[in-house]
């Protein structure tokens, strides 16, 4: 599916170019993307090494064991097919909670070090588990308290208000987590009995 | 209630800051040396991500700045209409789930032309808020452990991106009003 939205945009984009006559935006367009991909990967450097130090700290006072005991029951209804002690269900609910306390810069991190131990409970490498699409649903879906970075811009435009939307956005967050859960599910049971 | 979240959102990074270090060293753990240790997969893990992510983001910079997605935002226009979905507020719709930093500079041009506070702008906020820019999270998520096939993963996230603005759209216009 990522290979025909991936073909879908630049096919589109090129032949919209073409017919409004300026192929030139096409060629601008195209290398824009790549140096603000470049600049996103640079700028993921500062955050990925002072977490990934943090966490790693974390893991080796085994705080995140704590953590997956504590918070175990979601958890093991999420991710059925992770074993209840092992390390990605520490960094799986360091990443869920850090979205919930709008901390995105972390959840980053923390999300791709669970991706990692999930990737070594995965047969086969290049295809996703079941538990790395859920664990990629909860994260799209992002379940978040407090929405900070709109907030931030809304005081930044002048709002009376700018934390009135956190009700309004609790509620749509919880009704799009809910609904990714919910397919993510109904896939995965497909899937493994068709596996 | 709201004070106390967004109070522990701002002491979040501190106490962490703290306790992690701070809890290590009572279990006796060199915490420096493991700091470094772990902060050394960082780097290669953000290099990693150079290609997946430039792949990504030239698709779409194509695909918006040359008018394509314009073109597509035209075609969706009568069944907006027919839902009774305000038409401005459509690019964000479609804006979101493809590129984080076009739906932002996207919502923070309807807080220039509506303000923050108006229904447009506390729809904006809410819909920005809510849901995360699903094609950049799976690109980073699946690119850092190298995962070609993705299975379902880009359906749920995109049906979960609907739900979102769906629901934004009814709680903001139930709780605010038009």
């Amino acid at each position: 599916m990522v290979n025909y939205i991936w073909l879908f945009m630049i096919v589109s984009g090129v032949v919209a170019g073409v017919i409004q006559g300026n192929v030139d935006t096409v060629t601008e367009a195209a290398l824009k993307g790549a140096k603000d991909g470049v600049a996103v990967c640079l700028g993921l450097i500062s955050i990925l090494v002072f977490w990934l130090g943090m966490m790693r700290i974390a893991q080796e006072a085994g705080l995140l064991e704590k953590l997956a005991r504590i918070l175990g029951p979601a958890a093991r209804f999420l991710f059925p097919d992770v074993p209840r002690d092992h390390p990605a269900m520490g960094y799986i609910l360091s990443n869920m909670s850090a979205n919930l306390f709008g901390l995105g810069n972390a959840a980053t991190p923390m999300g791709l070090k669970a991706m990692e131990e999930l990737q070594k409970l995965n047969p086969d490498p290049k295809t996703a588990s079941p538990a790395m699409c859920t664990l990629l649903a909860l994260n799209t879906s992002s379940l978040t308290l407090i929405p900070t970075t709109i907030i931030g811009i809304r005081m930044e435009h002048g709002s009376a208000n700018p934390t009135e939307i956190i009700g309004t956005t609790i509620f749509a967050t919880c009704c799009s987590t809910l609904a990714a859960i919910l397919l993510d599910r109904w896939y995965r049971t497909r899937w493994t009995a068709k596996e | 209630m709201l004070e106390t979240i967004s109070f522990l959102s701002k002491i979040m990074i501190p106490a962490i800051l703290a306790f992690i270090p701070l809890y290590a060293a009572y279990r006796k753990i060199p915490v420096y040396e493991s700091f470094v240790e772990g902060a050394k997969e960082g780097f290669p893990t953000a290099i990693q991500l150079i290609p997946h992510l430039v792949g990504m983001m030239v698709a779409v910079s194509v695909f918006r700045e040359t008018g394509a997605l314009q073109f597509y935002l035209g075609l969706f226009k009568p069944l907006v209409a027919w839902v009774g979905f305000p038409e401005e507020a459509l690019p964000l719709g479609l804006l979101r789930p493809i590129s984080g930093s076009g739906s932002l500079a996207f919502a923070e041009s309807i807080f220039r032309t509506h303000g923050p506070d108006s229904y447009l702008g506390r729809l904006a906020s809410t819909v920005q808020g809510s849901t995360d820019t699903t094609l950049y999270v799976l690109t980073v998520y699946f690119g850092a452990v190298g995962v070609r096939r993705s299975l379902y993963a880009v359906k749920v996230g995109l049906f979960a991106d609907l739900c979102g603005l769906v629901a934004s759209w009814w709680v903001v216009t139930w709780v605010f009003g038009m």
